[in-house]
């Protein structure tokens, strides 16, 4: 009986002690925080009228900020996070080393087939949730607008995903896409279904272009040469006003039309000739349908691409360079190929942007958007489509949702923007996601090629990224 | 600047081209002198971890920042008059606000990756980046924040007929602080215990570690010197241009990257001659060309160095081991 008490008592002491020792470390964290929020939170610098700054304090800010931290980082200690924060060099092990075999593909092949079908029936399924008027909103700023990320982080898969080289500048093959499309559609008048190839084409020209100077490069280097060209490419389009109009950017591009209808109220209009009455729902869900198409084009390429010689040497490139120069792979052509078909379906993607916006200026084009694409492909697991598919989702629609959060004002105040925070939390998400889940939402790696047995392999087994 | 170059461009017209390249002399080394001071901010972290610190730039943002609202808030203390006494004060609490916020954000943001795979600090870097432009953008507001012109005094240096060459007062201030503390970090690098272990952890760290050196306070306070080092560059660039925005890390912090790059990085005076001739090229590069194209031009130089001479100026070659 005196034992067990006296172990309870032990027990306690241990528990009570650890309890300090967290409440130690929080402290120091919100007195680290309240270091932090000094001068940036604290004052707010304000322009009067005659030009000068004024000083605003706001320690209440910096209170609650303080004790967000505090609470925050007791919570974290109890949800056993904790060890990686005072954790040194010692790396964490991430579990799944061994293989384990698909049971689950059968699983796996329905739900993509479900998938498949909701995202086909979205357009309908939002008409019959929301009703005529307030579906354009779902179909168009959630569905195109997803889908243009899903498709760009398809694009941007094949070169850092597959081929594993890291490319900071992908926006850039983007802008020569829209600006191909708005410039010949809007100077020589061609077609959105002749333009769209020939976007892709020039796209994938400069992804050879500037993909050729930096192949000797890896890692970094080759991530900052990337994010170099993509500026150059953005301070020309800006400085070079005769050719792209500068910062006004190009209005009044022409907009796509079904098959030579165009969609207007006008008497040979889409409406008017299929007996409907107008509204501009019916452009938004043909769009729609289009943005759908090429995602999807985008994504059979690749698959079937990762069968090929090709798509084995990608992956071969991404796991050791030097092995492959040793059994003679060509790194060459093989990096730009990665390079060229990466650039072609950004080209797509940017035509048609340019074409659903009818409007573009260099500002739709800078670094934020490539670091967006790169944390969908990299949040996606670098590599597995349906992975880059719902980062793609829950990065875009999370961002498209802040902007419906009308009640966060009634919480915070009148002049309170959600949209603002988009970014912060962006960056934020950033660190977040890459510190707890390095390797993606779908960490493990099914081998195109097998013997015997196809086995899925977790990706901390592999060095992607090294080169 | 552009004002600069502009008179400048006059005064290349009217005959005065030795003073004119004077004058250019004597901006693109006040200029490069900054881009020196961030560029070892770079040089230190990628030598010592070999890791790209993308939130550099950010940090240094966040320098001239802290130096602005500590300069706004001295000034309605201590009064207008009090200018040098104020941007000493000003320049001591950057420097240690900056140093606690590169601290944090090693301890959370990178320190966790060691051990990940190679690409993921750098990704965590552009998270950082974007999380602290728009930090500061969110509490700070959007607009540029203006700060009345300070140390405007000028020496003549050459007078002639048709262009005066002139250095102002914060110039010659911008250079002296500058020369002063490259020569108190070379010192603490090359002769302390402190600068011993961050060259055994440069080398080696898993043999440093073994030899008992503190890998990771190394590596804390390497990158606190940085930010330090930025935190200055923050006071001059506010106290030089008179302005800062938020959005004012990202460009003259891929110029300094490119100026750690050219001097070759890991190197100390590789960074600063890189700083130098960085600054010097843009400032030449707007005189003389065009002032549209100059950030063009540096994107472009860093590109070229990497591809034909990424070991840089003074910089090792990276031999690869198989």
């Amino acid at each position: 009986m005196a034992l067990k008490a006296r172990d309870a008592a032990i027990e306690g002491e241990a528990a009570r002690q650890g309890f300090a020792e967290i409440v130690k470390q929080a402290a120091f964290a919100a007195l680290v925080t309240l270091g932090l929020c000094i001068p940036l939170l604290a004052i707010r610098t304000d322009q009067s009228l005659n030009n000068q700054l004024v000083l605003v304090p706001r320690w209440d800010a910096v209170a609650i900020a303080c004790g967000l931290v505090f609470l925050g980082r007791i919570a974290l200690a109890y949800v056993g996070r904790a060890g990686s924060l005072t954790g040194g060099t010692t790396a964490r092990f991430h579990a799944a080393g061994a293989a384990r075999p698909v049971g689950k593909a059968r699983l796996a092949s329905f739900l993509r087939t479900a998938l498949l079908g909701f995202v086909v029936a979205f357009p309908f399924i939002a008409i019959w949730g929301v009703g005529w008027q307030g579906s354009i909103k779902w179909i168009d700023n959630f569905g195109v607008q997803i889908l243009i990320y899903v498709m760009l982080g398809w694009g941007l898969n094949i070169v850092v995903g597959l081929a594993g080289l890291l490319d900071l500048g992908y926006v850039a093959f983007y802008a020569v896409g829209a600006y191909s499309y708005a410039l010949l559609a809007k100077n020589f008048g061609l077609s959105f279904w002749l333009l769209l190839p020939l976007s892709g084409i020039l796209a994938a020209f400069w992804g050879v272009l500037l993909g050729f100077p930096v192949l000797r490069l890896r890692g970094d280097y080759l991530a900052i040469v990337t994010l170099a060209f993509g500026e150059i490419i953005r301070l020309v389009l800006i400085n070079w006003v005769d050719f792209s109009n500068g910062y006004a950017g190009i209005g009044g591009i022409p907009r796509p039309t079904f098959f030579g209808i165009p969609f207007n109220a006008s008497d040979d209009g889409f409406a008017a000739r299929f007996g409907l009455e107008f509204t501009p729902l019916y452009r938004t869900i043909f769009l729609y349908y289009v943005i759908l198409a090429l995602a999807l084009l985008t994504a059979i390429v690749t698959i079937r691409l990762r069968r090929l010689p090709i798509g084995r040497a990608w992956e071969a490139l991404r796991e050791d360079e030097i092995a492959c120069r040793a059994l003679g792979i060509d790194t060459v052509n093989t990096k730009l190929t990665a390079f060229a078909l990466g650039a072609m379906f950004g080209g797509f993607a940017g035509a048609f942007f340019a074409a659903r916006q009818g409007f573009i200026s260099p500002e739709s084009f800078t670094f934020i958007e490539s670091a967006l694409i790169l944390w969908i492909v990299v949040l996606g697991g670098m590599g597995s489509q349906i992975g880059v598919a719902i980062a793609a989702v829950v990065m875009i629609g999370g961002t498209e949702l802040l902007r419906e959060l009308d009640f966060l004002k009634a919480v915070f105040g009148q002049d309170f923007d959600p949209a603002q925070y988009r970014m912060l939390i962006f960056g934020l998400a950033g660190v977040m996601m890459i510190r707890w889940k390095p390797r993606g939402l779908v960490s493990t790696r099914e081998p195109t090629v097998f013997l015997r047995e196809r086995k899925a392999v977790s990706v901390d087994l592999v060095k992607e990224g090294h080169g | 600047m552009v004002m600069q170059a502009a008179s400048g461009a006059l005064a290349a017209v009217s005959g005065g081209r030795m003073e004119l390249f004077v004058q250019q002399l004597i901006n693109g080394l006040t200029l490069g002198s900054i881009y020196g001071l961030i560029a070892i901010g770079y040089t230190m972290v990628f030598g010592i971890i070999g890791m790209v610190n993308f939130a550099h730039g950010d940090v240094f943002m966040i320098g001239s920042f802290i130096a602005l609202i500590t300069f706004v808030w001295l000034s309605s203390v201590l009064g207008e008059s009090a200018v040098i006494l104020s941007l000493f004060i000003v320049l001591v609490v950057a420097m240690v606000l900056t140093s606690l916020w590169n601290w944090t954000i090693e301890r959370v943001a990178y320190r966790p990756l060691r051990g990940s795979f190679r690409l993921a600090p750098l990704i965590s870097a552009i998270g950082m980046s974007i999380f602290l432009a728009n930090l500061v953008q969110v509490t700070q507001g959007p607009r540029n924040k203006p700060v009345p012109p300070l140390l405007t005094q000028t020496i003549t240096v050459i007078d002639s007929p048709v262009y005066a060459v002139t250095i102002s007062y914060k110039q010659i201030a911008i250079m002296l602080v500058t020369a002063v503390l490259l020569a108190l970090f070379w010192y603490l690098v090359q002769r302390t215990p402190l600068g011993r272990a961050q060259r055994a952890c440069e080398q080696d760290r898993r043999m440093a570690a073994l030899l008992g050196v503190d890998v990771d306070r190394t590596i804390s306070i390497t990158f606190v010197m940085g930010a330090a080092l930025a935190a200055v560059a923050g006071v001059m660039y506010m106290v030089y241009y008179g302005v800062v925005n938020f959005n004012d890390g990202f460009v003259p912090g891929v110029k300094a990257f490119t100026a750690a790059v050219l001097g070759g990085i890991g190197s100390l005076p590789g960074a600063v001659i890189g700083g130098l001739l960085i600054g010097l090229i843009e400032v030449f590069w707007s005189a003389y060309f065009s002032t549209d194209y100059k950030d063009v031009a540096a994107f472009s130089i860093l590109a070229i160095v990497l591809v034909f001479l990424p070991s840089g100026l003074l910089g090792r070659p990276d031999v690869e081991k198989v």
